[in-house]
């Protein structure tokens, strides 16, 4: 069995003196999309910042081996972390081509591949992102993590807030993303778990509930109803 | 007629070395939401070190006066740059701390500067062009007016290009919006902290050095002095906008030259203009709304 990617142990996390991540534990393989799931409020985002350094953290978390809860953000990125955030956060009052030369790390970024992904943000490269709509701003956002060549990704609801053909077309991304790199997905949808997910963690209040295989819990509608509290299509019939 | 423009170009001279407090001080809040309330020792210790420079080399020559400009830049960056590293770096997200910080710094160096160089004005000599007037529409304005317009004009540009078309530059402004996001693409955003510190102190240093020209003299107090009205600045053009900064200092010191003629009341008046903007407009003229 090859090692994983990320192993984290013990990971703790708090916000203003705040618990926001009880006590986790979990592996992300080196190959495919790891999904994170639970309700709402659970602490999967927090569990992805903690990760990055963003929250203040305990715990150890290991990047192909090497300890990087020490880290601060920008290192631990510049070790090969691309970060795809909630709500995309682009820079509203740069342009979409300053956004993105903004996140080249890397002496040869990927800019054929982010432009034969995106080809509607190279016609727009000289629209502050601030006035794209919601699919667009998540393509800039996708496309700054995919400049690089990353070890890792971290995205985070990457289709939070948007309409169902714009789903389509960043599930699609995602899935040529995870074709350079694994990928540690939070993510609410489950169509979208079920068509790019290989492994599943389920959290629950700050702490790990389930680890396993994706097909076997979305094969499982009464599994999903407990853990998620969300009933599926076959749950419901 | 000639009284206006006289109002109008002393005020916009005015302006300009508010403008050259004021950018500096915009900026740092804008990208690291620290209020710097030593950043008036940046424009005193510049003022003194340009004042030494043209003291011992001779102060009516213009080639010395250029040198006192650099100098003072110099010495105000290197001295905003030791600030940021050596008190404010350890303090980010600590609002209180920073402000009784930068205060106690500001007292301190209060102190210090006339430890050295004594608490009574030096008055301040220069190339002779500089201590005559133009006439302009009939108003014999000051030449030093012109000198800091157009050295401020000359900072703006300057900055402005350096945010525009710099990699720097363009961390400063991504920074300003979302900090945590910069180093979330792996950017060491410390290192822009220090830069923006040294170009804000820059601006401060030259603007000492043109301030005593304007003045006539060099103070310890001269940074306290227009620290007060570059906030206010600061504050009306909305915190971390510089082109905001640039519209507020020629706002406020074009009104408060005219209040000053013609009611006596010129402080008074920027204080009522800023009250206004806070309750019409608090996020300040050219501000990002909350």
């Amino acid at each position: 069995m090859t090692e994983p990617i990320l192993r984290v142990t013990n990971l703790r996390a708090t916000v203003a003196g705040q618990q926001v991540v009880e006590d986790v534990t979990f592996d992300v393989p080196a190959t495919g999309v790891t999904a994170v799931l639970g309700r709402n409020g659970v602490g999967k985002t927090s569990t992805l910042k903690a990760l990055l350094g963003l929250y203040a953290r305990t715990g150890e978390v290991t990047l192909a081996g090497e300890r990087i809860d020490r880290l601060s953000t920008d290192r631990i990125v510049r070790r090969g972390v691309g970060y795809v955030p909630e709500d995309r956060e682009v820079f509203a009052g740069l342009t979409v081509a300053e956004n993105l030369r903004l996140a080249e790390r890397d002496a040869a970024p990927r800019r054929e591949l982010v432009a034969d992904l995106f080809p509607d943000l190279v016609k727009r490269s000289a629209q502050r992102a601030g006035t794209l709509s919601g699919g667009q701003q998540q393509m800039v956002s996708l496309a700054r993590a995919l400049l690089n060549d990353n070890r890792l990704l971290l995205v985070d609801e990457p289709t939070k807030g948007l309409a169902p053909k714009i789903v389509g077309e960043v599930a699609t991304a995602l899935a040529e993303a995870a074709a350079t790199a694994p990928v540690l997905l939070v993510e609410q949808n489950l169509e979208v778990i079920e068509r790019l997910a290989t492994t599943v963690v389920v959290i629950d209040a700050g702490r790990v509930v389930h680890t396993g295989d994706a097909a076997e819990l979305l094969d499982d509608p009464d599994r999903i109803q407990r853990l998620l509290g969300v009933h599926t299509s076959e749950n419901a019939a | 007629m000639s009284t206006i423009v006289l109002l109008l170009i002393t005020g916009l001279g005015l302006g300009a070395l508010y403008f050259l407090v004021a950018s500096g001080l915009s900026l740092i809040y804008g990208l690291m939401g620290v209020l710097n309330f030593a950043h008036g020792s940046f424009l005193t210790l510049g003022a003194f070190a340009g004042w030494e420079v043209a003291r011992r080399l001779g102060a009516d020559s213009w080639g010395v006066f250029g040198l006192a400009l650099v100098v003072g830049a110099a010495v105000g960056a290197a001295f905003a740059a030791l600030t940021e590293l050596l008190l404010v770096r350890r303090l980010y997200e600590r609002h209180i701390e920073q402000v009784l910080v930068t205060v106690g710094l500001a007292l301190a160096t209060v102190a210090l500067f006339e430890g050295t160089w004594g608490s009574d004005p030096e008055f301040i000599e220069g190339p002779a062009w500089l201590r005559g007037t133009t006439d302009v529409a009939g108003a014999p304005v000051p030449n030093d007016r012109f000198l800091a317009i157009g050295a401020a004009v000359l900072v703006l540009i300057g900055i402005v290009l350096f945010l525009r078309y710099t990699r720097f530059g363009l961390i400063i402004r991504a920074g300003v919006e979302n900090r945590a996001m910069v180093t979330a693409l792996g950017i060491d955003v410390r290192k822009a902290f220090t830069l923006v510190f040294a170009v804000g102190g820059a601006a401060a240093g030259l603007g000492g050095v043109l301030a005593s020209q304007y003045f006539g003299y060099v103070s310890p107090h001269l940074g306290a002095q227009l620290l007060i009205f570059a906030f206010i600045v600061t504050v009306i053009g909305g915190l971390g906008s510089l082109t905001g900064a640039a519209v507020a200092a020629v706002l406020v010191a074009v009104l408060q030259q005219f209040a000053n003629y013609y009611w006596g009341y010129g402080d008074l008046v920027v204080v009522l203009l800023l009250a206004l903007v806070l309750l019409v407009r608090p996020s300040g003229l050219l501000g990002r709304r909350a």
